[in-house]
């Protein structure tokens, strides 16, 4: 059993991650578009994280995480937009509590409605419903119709660096909070159980895990943080448009998912980094974006099914952790 | 009521196109057990080929049949290949790897297809130059009715090919036992292409005659289709033909009414209406109108 300090040994790397970060954006060290991107790294960590408890963790397939994610920009960034009496740093926290709320609520009644489909069929479903939430949303009022909602109060203000530091300093310290409690909650009784039912539905039903309650409560958490996520989007751009969570958002969610490796946090962090950060690096691959995600999906999975390739990640993964064991060993 | 008679017709051809392209989902779905995600894609990548086609040769008819044949022909390519390069190294692996590779085929060709015509809807020229008939006050179009009546031949043809020849028989027994039609003596391999051919093909026909329907298109235009198309096929019941047809023509004459008698104000979000009733039907008949009931067991 790990002690509760070994538990919080990965919030003090992340401290000190951001120290390092910190010091690099106000030395100017790191030039401006890559500072511009880091709260978008931070969003999108988020969102594949998230959405890796659904596909990863619990096996179901989700094409339509971008709807919660646009639940999410719309309740917060409409808080942030109109409700001007309460003072900006206070309403940030009821905007992230609001859109969490609703995107939990909303996930979980959407699964609920449909909690007989699996597979392919949900796949379509959420697909479906990505869609409905992204029309739905012009014709709801306040939320600026096809235009869009402009004008959101953003916590980015000041000169370069500051605004950079300000919009990724709280983009990071929520994406920590999520990763911790996303993290915890696979550890704990709770997430052996999304685990058993993707391991086999029938077998945990059997040792009584509530199936259905179980995937309908891990989809709306996975909601919930695709919610904040949104709220970071709106605060950071300052404009959502209805454009903003179509089907590729869905999709280039997922590759990040699984090109990290399904289930797995970690991989779906530095996955995230890597496909956020290559259209910047490779200027002229930028318009082959989609088209290398598309391969990438397809050869994951050619790759995963092959025989010798599974075999030399074993190998590889046997030797790394034989090597991890034996620094810990050289410590003790 | 006139408006109404016009709108039913005009929902009617259209869900017999819908009913087409159903056919090809269902057919896979029952053999290969997979949602052949690119399948819409093949339309959209047909109705690229007679763009390019008929722009080079013009809409003569003698050109328009030579084109109409090469499209049908590359979808039917197109499909073979794709079972052959993507899904086939899959048979063996989670129905989640196979979905997700599907998925990473239909992102490919509509990206493919985003980078060589770009995101501009393009014209299809006009190439059924087909009038309109009055029956007791009511407009009908020609090409509604030729298309009802393609969809009907086609779906005779292919009931007949199922039910009646011996390749036929090899698909049903591979859909039915994989293993037991294998040990019969069944090519399985040979026949899951075979399906993928039909299939495509089947997307090249229903190609056709959508581009004369609508003649615009652009990158996604097969997906959205295909995903209505999808679920017609399971509405219908999967592995059925006339489910297919009923499935497709109610999602068809639905999407038609919402376009004509949805109130001004919800219009703006008509796209959001018909994902919803796509969403209700899903759920309130996974199994389909005329589909078998699928027993689990441990």
């Amino acid at each position: 059993m790990k002690t509760r300090l070994q538990r919080l040994l990965p919030l003090a790397g992340a401290a000190l991650l951001y120290g390092v970060i910190l010091l690099l954006m106000a030395t100017k060290v790191l030039p401006r578009s890559y500072q511009q991107m880091l709260p978008t790294i931070c969003t999108y960590i988020i969102m594949a994280v998230s959405l890796n408890l659904v596909v990863g963790f619990l096996g179901d397939l989700s094409l339509g995480h971008a709807a919660f994610y646009a639940v999410g920009a719309y309740v917060g960034g409409m808080i942030l937009r109109y409700l001007t009496a309460i003072p900006f740093g206070v309403r940030v926290i009821v905007a992230i509590a609001a859109a969490a709320a609703v995107a939990f609520v909303i996930g979980g009644a959407f699964l609920y409605f449909v909690r007989k489909l699996h597979g392919d069929y949900l796949a379509i479903v959420t697909l479906a419903f990505g869609e409905f939430v992204r029309s739905i949303v012009k014709i709801i009022p306040g939320t600026g119709g096809s235009a869009g909602l402009t004008d959101i109060p953003t916590i980015a203000a000041g000169a370069f660096p500051i605004k950079y530091i300000k919009a990724f300093s709280w983009s990071y310290v929520i994406m920590v909070i999520s990763i911790f409690l996303i993290v915890n909650l696979i550890r704990s009784r709770h997430g052996r159980a999304i685990m058993a039912v993707r391991d086999n539905s029938i077998a945990a039903a059997s040792v009584g895990i509530n199936v259905s309650r179980c995937r309908i409560v891990t989809f709306a958490i996975a909601a919930l943080f695709a919610g904040i996520a949104g709220v970071l989007y709106a605060a950071n751009t300052a404009a959502v448009n209805p454009a903003d969570f179509d089907y590729n958002v869905s999709i280039e969610v997922l590759v990040m998912v699984v090109l990290g490796g399904m289930g797995n946090i970690g991989g779906s962090i530095i996955a995230t980094i890597i496909l956020v950060a290559l259209p910047k690096v490779l200027l002229d691959a930028a318009q082959y974006r989609l088209l290398i995600y598309a391969i990438a999906l397809i050869a994951m999975m050619m790759l995963n099914a092959n025989p010798r390739f599974t075999a030399f990640k074993r190998r590889v993964s046997e030797k790394t952790s034989k090597f991890v064991k034996s620094l810990g060993r050289g410590r003790d | 009521m006139q408006t109404f008679i016009s709108t039913l017709i005009d929902g009617l051809s259209l869900g017999s196109l819908y009913a087409l392209v159903a056919l090809g989902y269902s057919m896979v779905y029952g053999i290969a057990k997979m949602l052949n995600f690119a399948h819409g894609d093949v339309i959209m990548v047909g109705i690229y080929v007679l763009f390019v086609a008929l722009g080079a040769m013009g809409t003569s008819p003698l050109m328009l049949t030579i084109a109409a044949l090469i499209m049908i022909v590359f979808c039917a390519l197109l499909g073979f290949t794709i079972e052959k390069l993507a899904y086939k190294p899959l048979r063996a692996a989670s129905p989640l790897s196979v979905l997700i590779t599907a998925i990473g085929v239909s992102y490919l060709l509509q990206n493919l297809a985003l980078l060589i015509f770009g995101s501009r809807q393009q014209k299809v020229p006009t190439y059924f130059h087909l009038g309109s008939i009055y029956i007791g006050g009511v407009q009908i179009e020609l090409l509604s009715l030729l298309i009802l009546a393609v969809t009907i031949v086609v779906m005779i043809l292919l009931s007949i090919f199922i039910n009646k020849t011996k390749l036929g028989s090899a698909m049903l027994a591979v859909s039915e036992d994989k293993g037991a039609a294998q040990l019969m003596g069944i090519n399985v391999n040979a026949t899951i292409s075979l399906t993928f051919v039909i299939g495509s093909a089947l997307a090249g026909v229903g190609a056709l005659l959508y581009a004369a329907k609508m003649p615009w298109v652009g990158p996604y235009t097969g997906s959205v289709f295909g995903i209505k198309a999808f679920a017609a096929a399971v509405f219908g019941g999967i592995g059925s033909i006339p489910g297919a047809m009923i499935g497709g023509v109610l999602i068809g004459i639905i999407e038609a009414m919402m376009n004509v008698f949805l109130p001004d104000v919800l219009s703006n979000a008509s796209d959001g209406f018909a994902y919803l009733v796509l969403i209700i039907m899903l759920v309130i008949k996974p199994t389909g109108l005329l589909g078998r009931k699928h027993v689990e067991k441990v």
